[in-house]
């Protein structure tokens, strides 16, 4: 057995450990907090492209690096530690994920050159309204050519090139009547409207349609199973940044009660606290572990992928949650003010737990891929 | 990243398979057979309830004597022991490898994991050569069976804390006191002993270390009974019992020492937890109903499921990170840690609502049960037992706080301060 990350896995992580450490500290992250102008960090974006993070597990042919998902998820952990403000997942987990496995061989040469070099920035959207998506509430549609509708909250919209969104391309209004399309953004007909989220180092819009150009993606009636899928790899991937985003909330809160003193002693050596770190690290560990056997069935095609997913999301989401509120809490009063960084995991930690679906959501779908996998 | 063994492990995993299936029987989720006890619960030195009273509890220590001496002829029952006392001479993760097929098999446990895991090393590394070469070959085979005797009334979580006096006389020495939650002493032939012999010292220096024969006169075993009813565990009084000076292991005072040998085999020694566990639920909730049909079908149920879940997988793949670094010869980080404080916790959590899931007749709790014969009954009683043996969840709290986080130790009031002028609560 070996369920570890191979040496050279450990050295691109080591040196993406050592990059964000110099480049994304933490008052470039608050650059794009304390700007509603910026929706990402624009120097630090071209940086990892140029190193070429963003064509990690894109292929060579297509102007990736052409190394694994086991890389990207390295790659993921870090982000998530650094809480880099950029549009990384959007454009990568979700956006190049559609292309690679659903793209014509025209679209991944015309789509995945320019993603690859982090030149144009793409997203991915299914919510239109309140809610956990179902395809009875996608109204957007698909007709003669041309997309009408709406869709919100659009993960980096304001930043994106390119969007992929599900509409309905008959009237029936069931699942096997929605399509992935492809949206050119800058074109007219898209009108953006900014929406304040809970990171706004993470920010999104909701966008309009109206009578827009749109390429369908991969096969016609097929948008939801093929958003299971890219969802299912999204998840694994969210959860290597969710542990490492947890691993330093942890960190943090060590570090702050060995310096901080009251009742003349380290906070740190109270049992209250030592105990909270202790179920810190407990959870941080199984959500580790949950996440490598994601790493596992993702970088395998295993048919263990929606359970493995759905367990890493499920897991990292409790992990990193707790993590950033214990954060805070052992921080006391400073760790509520502006000027500490706890809000900064905080806000993260939720924001990504919400992004490709709720964590209730998660473990039902947990649930229901491991009935299924039952009756296989 | 993969899940494959070695050649040389697969050849291993093969042995131990080829033995199981030869020599013991498969166990099921939940099995239908109405004497089948599975899933075992069961701790080390606790061997799992036998109903029926002494005769069978006596039959069922025989049956696993039999199943110890053919595990010891095929050379699985001390994997990591040299092969000059009759062990396997293998590495931990052939000890992993052999585990993991055992699992799947019922066979007895409980009885011999305490000698094997712990005080056999113990006497590997502070006994003379001539008790190795005694003792420990009878250890492998189940023929002597040995117990722990450390804890006592005062002395649990704060172990040091030990009374046990311990008295010169000539080359002999007289113990008296009381030791408690010793597993297995009403069935153990052997047992080692830390007892206090110089009160005067400061706490960790007063003790020494002794092994003796459990038949020696003075010595009187009375089980504990459980609220689970049952009793796995003793109180073990000593009046006047006199052993010799050759029975000690290690120098006078440096019994906390020896102690440390024994019990950082501890956690190694208790092995896979019990099964009680999302696999059980998952199949009683399957069979159960609630108000609005099968349990599985309701949404809250789902949304519990779904965390111990990922507990229990999540402690599996922890384990599987543990046995990677085991395998490329390195330190296994924090599996050892984190499986029983989150294992104790779930399985009690799971049988609670378990319980709540079969409504009244969840109070029912009788060997003629229609309802999953018992099983989250049992571990209703079971787990509460398991939050506390072996370390209580505050304590595995302290030690990932302390050893694997490094956080500051406790403040404490007993470091420099002679035993005998402790407080104790009593004085």
């Amino acid at each position: 057995m070996n369920f570890d990350f191979s040496d050279d896995q450990k050295l691109l992580r080591d040196q993406a450990r050592k990059f964000l450490f110099d480049k994304c500290d933490r008052k470039s992250v608050r650059t794009v907090l304390d700007d509603d102008q910026l929706h990402y960090h624009k120097e630090l974006w071209s940086q990892i492209s140029e190193m070429g993070w963003t064509g990690t597990a894109i292929p060579e042919e297509y102007g990736g690096l052409g190394l694994g998902m086991l890389e990207l998820c390295v790659i993921a952990e870090e982000l998530g530690r650094s809480l880099a403000p950029t549009p990384f997942s959007s454009s990568i987990y979700l956006f190049a994920e559609f292309i690679k496995n659903y793209g014509s061989e025209d679209q991944k040469k015309r789509f995945l050159p320019s993603i690859a070099s982090g030149e144009k920035i793409g997203t991915f959207a299914l919510s239109e309204t309140n809610g956990t998506p179902k395809p009875s509430n996608v109204k957007t549609k698909f007709s003669s050519g041309k997309i009408n509708g709406y869709k919100s909250p659009v993960s980096d919209g304001e930043s994106a090139d390119y969007l992929i969104i599900a509409a309905n391309s008959d009237d029936k209004g069931n699942r096997n009547s929605l399509s992935l399309y492809i949206v050119d953004l800058n074109q007219n007909g898209v009108s953006k409207k900014s929406l304040e989220t809970i990171d706004p180092t993470r920010p999104a819009c909701s966008i309009n349609f109206e009578n827009i150009e749109a390429e369908i993606l991969g096969e016609q009636g097929m948008a939801w199973d093929m958003t299971e899928n890219i969802l299912n790899r999204a998840a694994v991937l969210y959860s290597f940044e969710q542990v490492g985003g947890a691993q330093v909330s942890l960190d943090e809160a060590k570090k702050y009660s060995m310096e901080r003193f009251a009742f003349g002693r380290q906070i740190g050596s109270f049992q209250a606290l030592k105990h909270k770190m202790a179920d810190m690290y407990v959870k941080i560990e199984l959500a580790r572990s949950n996440a490598y056997y994601g790493a596992w069935a993702l970088s395998t095609d295993s048919n263990e992928l929606p359970v493995a997913a759905a367990g890493a999301r499920v897991s990292a989401s409790d992990a990193f949650n707790y993590a950033a509120k214990e954060n805070i809490q052992i921080h006391g009063g400073v760790g509520f003010t502006w000027d500490y960084d706890c809000h900064l995991f905080y806000r993260r930690s939720k924001l990504l737990s919400l992004n490709i679906g709720s964590t209730r959501q998660w473990k039902e779908n947990l649930i229901s891929n491991l009935e299924k996998r039952n009756i296989v | 990243m993969d899940f494959n063994d070695s050649q040389q492990e697969a050849a291993f995993r093969k042995e131990a398979r080829d033995f199981l299936e030869a020599n013991a029987e498969k166990r099921s989720i939940i099995s239908d057979k109405p004497n089948d006890k599975s899933p075992q619960i069961a701790v080390a030195g606790a061997p799992e309830t036998v109903k029926g009273g002494k005769e069978a509890a006596q039959e069922a220590l025989e049956r696993a004597k039999v199943w110890q001496k053919k595990k010891a002829e095929a050379g699985f029952a001390a994997i990591l022991w040299p092969k000059e006392f009759g062990g396997y001479g293998g590495s931990p993760i052939q000890q992993v490898i052999y585990s993991q097929e055992e699992h799947d098999y019922l066979v007895p446990s409980g009885y011999f994991e305490i000698g094997i895991g712990m005080l056999g090393p113990t006497m590997m590394v502070w006994g003379k050569d001539e008790d190795k070469k005694r003792y420990l070959p009878k250890m492998i085979t189940g023929e002597e069976i040995w117990c722990q005797l450390f804890s006592e009334p005062s002395a649990g979580s704060d172990l040091a804390g030990i009374k046990m006096k311990a008295e010169k006389d000539g080359d002999e020495w007289v113990l008296n006191g009381q030791k408690v939650w010793t597993s297995g002493a009403h069935f153990a032939d052997y047992g080692m002993i830390v007892a206090r012999s110089d009160p005067s010292a400061l706490k960790h220096k007063g003790l020494t270390y002794f092994y003796l024969d459990m038949k020696t006169p003075g010595i009187e075993v009375r089980p504990i009974k459980q609220i689970s009813g049952t009793s796995n565990f003793n109180e073990v009084f000593f009046n006047d019992v006199r052993i010799p000076d050759s029975q000690r292991l290690g120098g006078e005072g440096e019994g906390w020492k020896v102690a440390l040998t024994t019990l950082m085999n501890e956690r190694l020694a208790v092995g896979d937890p019990p099964g009680l566990d999302f696999d059980q639920i998952f199949e009683a909730t399957k069979e159960l109903e609630v108000e609005d049909g099968l349990a599985i079908k309701n949404s809250e149920v789902r949304q519990k499921m779904a965390d111990w879940y990922v507990q229990s997988r999540g402690l599996q793949y922890t384990k599987f990170r543990s046995i990677t670094a085991l395998s490329k010869g390195q330190t296994p980080g924090p599996e050892l840690s984190i499986s029983k404080l989150v294992t104790a916790s779930k399985m009690q959590d799971v049988s609670a609502y378990a319980l709540e899931l079969m409504d009244s007749s969840g109070m029912v709790h009788h060997d003629q049960n229609p309802v999953l014969k018992n099983l989250f009954q049992n571990g209703y009683f079971f787990s509460a037992a398991m939050r506390i043996a072996g370390g209580t969840d505050e304590v595995l709290r302290n030690i990932i706080a302390e050893r694997v986080l490094g956080l500051p130790q406790d403040e404490r009031a007993d470091k420099k301060v002679p035993f005998n002028e402790l407080p104790s609560g009593k004085n």
